[in-house]
């Protein structure tokens, strides 16, 4: 039940509240560049959506067997050249990056490769945006929020298993079609209307995605709300751990944090 | 290589003409991110700067021996390379910096800034033209991130560099320093830019 329902809200996180495009700005480049009909937009997200789920497969076990303290792939090779002791505390987490792009651009090309010999019609509907997604930060970034939740975790059962990450992926990637098919959606109407010279464009664009933020900012805590409705007796525990980006300013943390609570109340 | 620009040439475009946020939208996914203050703007704008000079003198100096098909896996693991010894310094010795930016110190690999300048410019020139290009547009990406980074910060928290500098009646625009602000603040100065630069080439033609 609780794991069912720490899914539920990863997946409701993921989606909606925080949105990868509207929230954490990941994957803003094809939201700008390729959201101008409703049809692209669509298969842009589908085409993230898979590459995505694909990787976070990919990384967490990587990161599990491999570069994770005392993984046990690492831990059996390095078994040949050290002691026991040391070989259980190997820690290739400094590897991670290099080792997850590489994973993404392999993928990506492997996921091409495939779909265009098995899936010729998927292939011509989303083929043309594949090669593009292995620079888009959205596939790194979920990744790099997994690995944050496998490595370094103190309580073992906090560690994320691959059910959770595999959610975690999936349903950004879900976020991002969300996002990026309202956007098409809306520069589709905008073409007939009279936008002012300088405006056209990418600037125009970025505002209307700022209004759209402030519309998923309406989602702001509905997970806790879930959370203290079905089980009120738990401490809260949060579903995706992210590092503090909307704050810099240590006395000025407080204020504005009850100041996006009543937001989200309201 | 006579149609290519000269080193000059490189740096002097990349600070203004050819500006990577406001002219080529390239990396706006950190322009986004970090621009709530103008500390991470410009630990940002450093790690870029640095992880730019060092992939364009690498990609330069191994120009000869690339493959076509490769070039683009050679060069995201260069970058890559750079980035991780970025983010280790910073997590070194200014640790609190490198929790405030999280995951978007990483997330400078997929920047397509750098790919870009690593495709356009140091895969065909000499290391000099492409140091010189890297610093030109590692300024043109600083001065971009802070500008935004002022209007934010100033108008969401009425500080700059954590100083006050708006009146304390000032009513806080919180929404500047969350996520729609900076869609609002880069879509509006955007529009700024492309305005003066309209302007501009009316009075000279």
């Amino acid at each position: 039940m609780i794991y069912l329902l720490d899914i539920m809200l990863i997946a409701l996180t993921a989606a909606l509240i925080n949105n990868f495009v509207l929230y954490y700005f990941v994957g803003i480049c094809p939201f700008v560049g390729v959201s101008r009909k409703v049809e692209m937009a669509f298969g842009m997200g589908l085409a993230v959506t898979f590459v995505i789920s694909i990787a976070a497969f990919i990384s967490w076990s990587i990161t599990t067997m491999v570069l994770m303290p005392g993984a046990p792939l690492s831990a059996f090779i390095a078994g040949f050249f050290l002691s026991k002791e040391a070989a259980a505390t190997i820690d290739l987490t400094i590897l991670s990056y290099i080792v997850y792009i590489f994973a993404i651009a392999s993928s990506v090309q492997f996921v091409e490769m495939y779909v265009r010999k098995f899936f010729p019609l998927l292939y011509n509907s989303f083929g043309v945006f594949l090669p593009l997604i292995t620079t888009n930060c959205a596939i790194l970034f979920a990744c790099l929020t997994i690995m944050s939740h496998v490595v370094g975790v103190e309580n073992p059962k906090n560690v994320w298993d691959l059910g959770r990450a595999i959610t975690l992926a999936f349903f950004g990637g879900v976020g991002f079609t969300i996002a990026i098919v309202i956007m098409s959606g809306i520069r589709e109407e905008l073409e007939l209307c009279d936008i002012p010279e300088p405006f056209q464009g990418a600037a125009i664009t970025l505002v209307i995605g700022g209004i759209l933020a402030i519309a998923f900012m309406g989602f702001t805590g509905v997970d806790s709300g879930i959370r203290n409705a079905l089980m009120p007796e738990t401490t809260a525990r949060v579903s995706i751990k992210t590092p503090e980006q909307t704050l810099f300013f240590d006395n000025e943390v407080v204020s504005i944090k009850s100041h996006s609570n009543q937001i989200g109340v309201q | 290589m006579a149609d290519q620009p000269t080193a000059f040439e490189r740096f002097v475009q990349g600070i203004l003409p050819e500006n990577p946020v406001y002219r080529q939208l390239l990396g706006l996914c950190p322009t986004l991110a970090v621009t709530n203050g103008m500390k991470p703007a410009l630990t940002m704008a450093c790690s870029v700067a640095f992880v730019l000079l060092c992939a364009n003198i690498v990609i330069s100096l191994i120009r000869d021996l690339l493959k076509p098909h490769l070039r683009i896996v050679v060069f995201t693991l260069t970058i890559a390379t750079f980035v991780t010894i970025a983010d280790r310094f910073l997590a070194a010795y200014l640790f609190q910096m490198s929790k405030t930016l999280g995951p978007y110190i990483p997330l400078i690999i997929v920047n397509c800034l750098i790919i870009c300048r690593c495709e356009v410019c140091a895969s065909k020139q000499s290391v000099f033209t492409a140091a010189a290009d890297a610093i030109g547009q590692a300024i043109g990406f600083g001065l971009a991130l802070s500008s935004i980074a002022a209007v934010r910060e100033i108008l969401g928290t009425g500080m700059f560099f954590g100083m006050r500098v708006l009146p304390e009646v000032w009513p806080d625009w919180v929404i500047m320093v969350l996520p729609p602000g900076a869609f609002l603040t880069l879509g509006l100065l955007l529009g700024l830019v492309n305005w003066v630069g309209i302007i501009k080439s009316r009075r000279s033609s």
